[in-house]
């Protein structure tokens, strides 16, 4: 029965469905036979001889029984396949050392203390002070950067047009290509010429944070204004009310949920930046509350200090890590979930 | 987006409350009005003020002597520009490898997610792609450093033993802090910027062209390739500047990760020969006073340059595209 059906399939030129899985199977075989014969097998080595011996082999059978056209076919399938595969090399990596390298420092006293007399090999000390650091430099960005985001924002959707509106929205464009460490330099800049070449304070790293987050939140904010039907302004203003409060009640409100998303995921992206709070905002081993003077830490940053101290450093370096990317995480987790729960009903 | 000018109130409740309603209306929207055009302004001066605050910063530098620039302890070039040119050969460098590994694996994902992926499947991976846009680039250089250097140091050794006859891949050392580790470091950084690009046009396809190609008895990848892949050409370009704009201005993982010199050398493999702008000035600005800094904002100002140029072309073309593809 089954020899019958595989002679059938190549009689018409097409190899058996089951043709790939065989030959996968065959390819995964070979290649660990080979692995194991040679000094000691590597995980990523037998992989990648198992893809190019799947791909070779099915490629000389599907031409030699389907014809060179079904087989480029094929290799490109599994080429697309394996690109993607690819990228998640990478992406699964970072996460498991990471999460396992993180998990060595981490603790409450790590979350809870600051690095006031922590010396040489000495494993306590934490990072409240960075964590601290973090939230409130980006926290000040946020301020800066959400009402100057939502008014450019509301302007290109409600207001704008012409020249000057095409142009705002091209420079955003471009702006959010601006690298972090010349947003450092310009904060650095506009602060030593304002305050002297000594000033240092978290503000400073704040300014150039929003310099990088509000074309991001006009970009986001911008799609959710536009995504409220018109039908929605009309009924408005038939009632009589007046733009601005159209924009306020109606307008704003309908896309309140996808806003909140769009400027969540600006924080997250904003508050993993090192170059530029390295080069204005510098660091500190004890907390400092104050956003206007002297210098503070910043999570980044102590990670990055950590790494270059070295020794215990790289531990507490990775649960830095750690730290930061479960904020993210959480940042962008919530942000979904905002989106997803509290977006309107399409009907 | 054809919204007219609200109608006037009806004038029913007496003359005087009128008055003040239509009076609080006007303000409220002269107000409201005034801060939407200001917030737009105050982007296009931001920019502006960017360019202008790093010239003057920079002018010091720029118009200094020579033996003057000679005090700076890191200094070793004859002028400024001397000094500049290495560092941008590095950066461009850097970026163009990260860019030429980057770009055919992410038109690969995008197909994938577009073309190949089961539907239901789709944007759940698209997301996990879009997961390593979410990573902090500190992460990237502890991952950089701490990991991917061990795991490319066999891969190094054996590129420098069997094709070392070709200059480029000669002269590997171990711990593998060279420009190409630096470039995959970058490159798997622009990959989520460039997959996410080439997706949407990927998916913009239209539907007519790809059922034309398969009714005509075309496989799955000569249909990609004759109606998914020529329609997306300009946006795939864009999508690799926008990724070459990322990898030139990135600056913790090529910190982290390589070692710097500051060489016109094409040897990947060896340490000590490249450096890039952002990374120099990362490394050398917490130590940096006086005219020191200034060259330190010239070198800035160089690449503020490079990116605007690149992300500027990136963004015409994008947006040259738009106005086009409603004929499609």
């Amino acid at each position: 029965m089954t020899a019958l059906t595989i002679e059938r399939d190549i009689q018409a030129r097409r190899l058996p469905a089951r043709a790939p899985w065989l030959v996968g199977a065959g390819a995964l075989a070979v290649s660990l036979a080979v692995g194991s014969l040679g000094s000691g097998p590597s995980v990523p080595a037998v992989v990648a001889l198992a893809v190019v011996l799947y791909a070779v082999t099915l490629y000389v059978l599907s031409r030699a029984v389907e014809g060179p056209r079904r087989a480029t076919d094929r290799l490109a399938g599994i080429a697309v396949t394996s690109a993607f595969g690819l990228a998640m090399i990478p992406l699964v990596s970072l996460v498991w050392i990471v999460v396992s390298r993180g998990l060595r420092l981490f603790s409450i006293s790590f979350l809870s203390t600051d690095m006031v007399g922590i010396f040489g090999e000495m494993t306590e000390g934490g990072a409240v002070h960075a964590i601290v650091g973090t939230l409130l430099v980006t926290g000040a960005a946020a301020l800066i950067s959400i009402p100057v985001g939502l008014f450019t924002a509301i302007y290109l959707v409600e207001y704008g047009r012409g020249p000057l509106a095409r142009a705002i929205t091209f420079l955003v464009d471009v702006m959010t290509g601006i690298p972090s460490i010349v947003a450092g330099l310009f904060a650095f800049a506009l602060f030593t010429l304002i305050f002297g070449p000594a000033y240092r304070a978290g503000i400073m790293g704040a300014v150039a944070l929003a310099v990088l987050m509000t074309p991001v939140v006009i970009r986001s904010v911008e799609e959710m204004l536009r995504l409220v039907p018109n039908e929605l302004r009309e009924a408005a203003y038939a009632l009589g009310v007046p733009k601005w409060l159209t924009i306020v009640k109606v307008v704003l409100r309908t896309a309140a949920a996808g806003i909140v998303t769009g400027i969540m995921l600006a924080v997250a992206r904003v508050i993993g930046e090192t170059a530029p709070l390295l080069i204005t905002v510098g660091q500190l081993n004890q907390m400092n509350w104050d956003l206007f003077d002297g210098r503070m830490m910043t999570l980044p940053v102590f990670a990055y200090r950590q790494y270059a101290q070295g020794g215990v450093g790289i531990d507490r370096a990775w649960a830095a890590a750690l730290t930061l990317i479960l904020i993210v995480m959480a940042l962008n987790l919530l942000a979904r979930l905002i989106s997803r729960y509290f977006a309107p009903k399409a009907r | 987006m054809t919204v007219g000018t609200p109608p006037a109130p009806v004038a029913a409740a007496g003359p005087r409350a009128a008055d003040r309603r239509t009076g609080s209306r006007v303000w409220g929207g002269r107000v409201f009005a005034g801060l939407s055009y200001g917030s737009g302004i105050l982007i296009l001066l931001v920019l502006a003020a960017v360019a202008v605050f790093l010239v003057v910063q920079a002018l010091p530098a720029l118009t200094a002597d020579p033996t003057e620039l000679e005090q700076i302890s890191w200094f070793r070039a004859e002028s400024l520009l001397g000094y500049v040119g290495p560092l941008v050969f590095g950066t461009v460098l850097a970026a163009l490898l990260a860019l030429a590994m980057a770009v055919p694996v992410s038109i690969g994902i995008a197909l994938f997610i577009s073309h190949y992926a089961p539907r239901r499947l789709a944007q759940g991976l698209g997301y996990l792609v879009d997961l390593l846009a979410a990573i902090p680039s500190v992460v990237y250089g502890l991952w950089g450093a701490l990991w991917l250097i061990g795991v490319l140091d066999p891969v190094m050794t054996w590129l420098s033993s069997t094709l070392g006859f070709i200059p480029i891949f000669a002269g590997y050392q171990a711990p593998a802090k060279n420009v190409l580790t630096a470039a995959v470091v970058l490159a798997v950084m622009i990959l989520p910027i460039i997959t996410a690009v080439a997706r949407e046009v990927f998916l913009q396809t239209p539907r007519l062209h790809e059922e034309a190609a398969l009714a005509l008895g075309a496989t799955r990848w000569e249909m990609i390739r004759t109606a998914v892949l020529p329609f997306g050409r300009s946006g795939v370009i864009s999508a690799a500047m926008l990724g070459l704009g990322r990898a030139l201005g990135e600056t913790m993982a090529v910190l982290m990760v390589l070692s710097p010199g500051l060489l016109f050398s094409f040897f990947l493999l060896k340490p000590g020969q490249h450096q890039t702008i952002a990374a120099n000035i990362a490394a050398q600005f917490p130590e940096a006073a006086g005219l020191s800094v200034s060259v330190l904002i010239a070198t800035g100002l160089a690449l503020f340059v490079i990116t605007f140029v690149v992300n500027f072309v990136a963004r015409a073309i994008v947006a040259r595209r738009k106005d086009f593809s409603g004929a499609n």
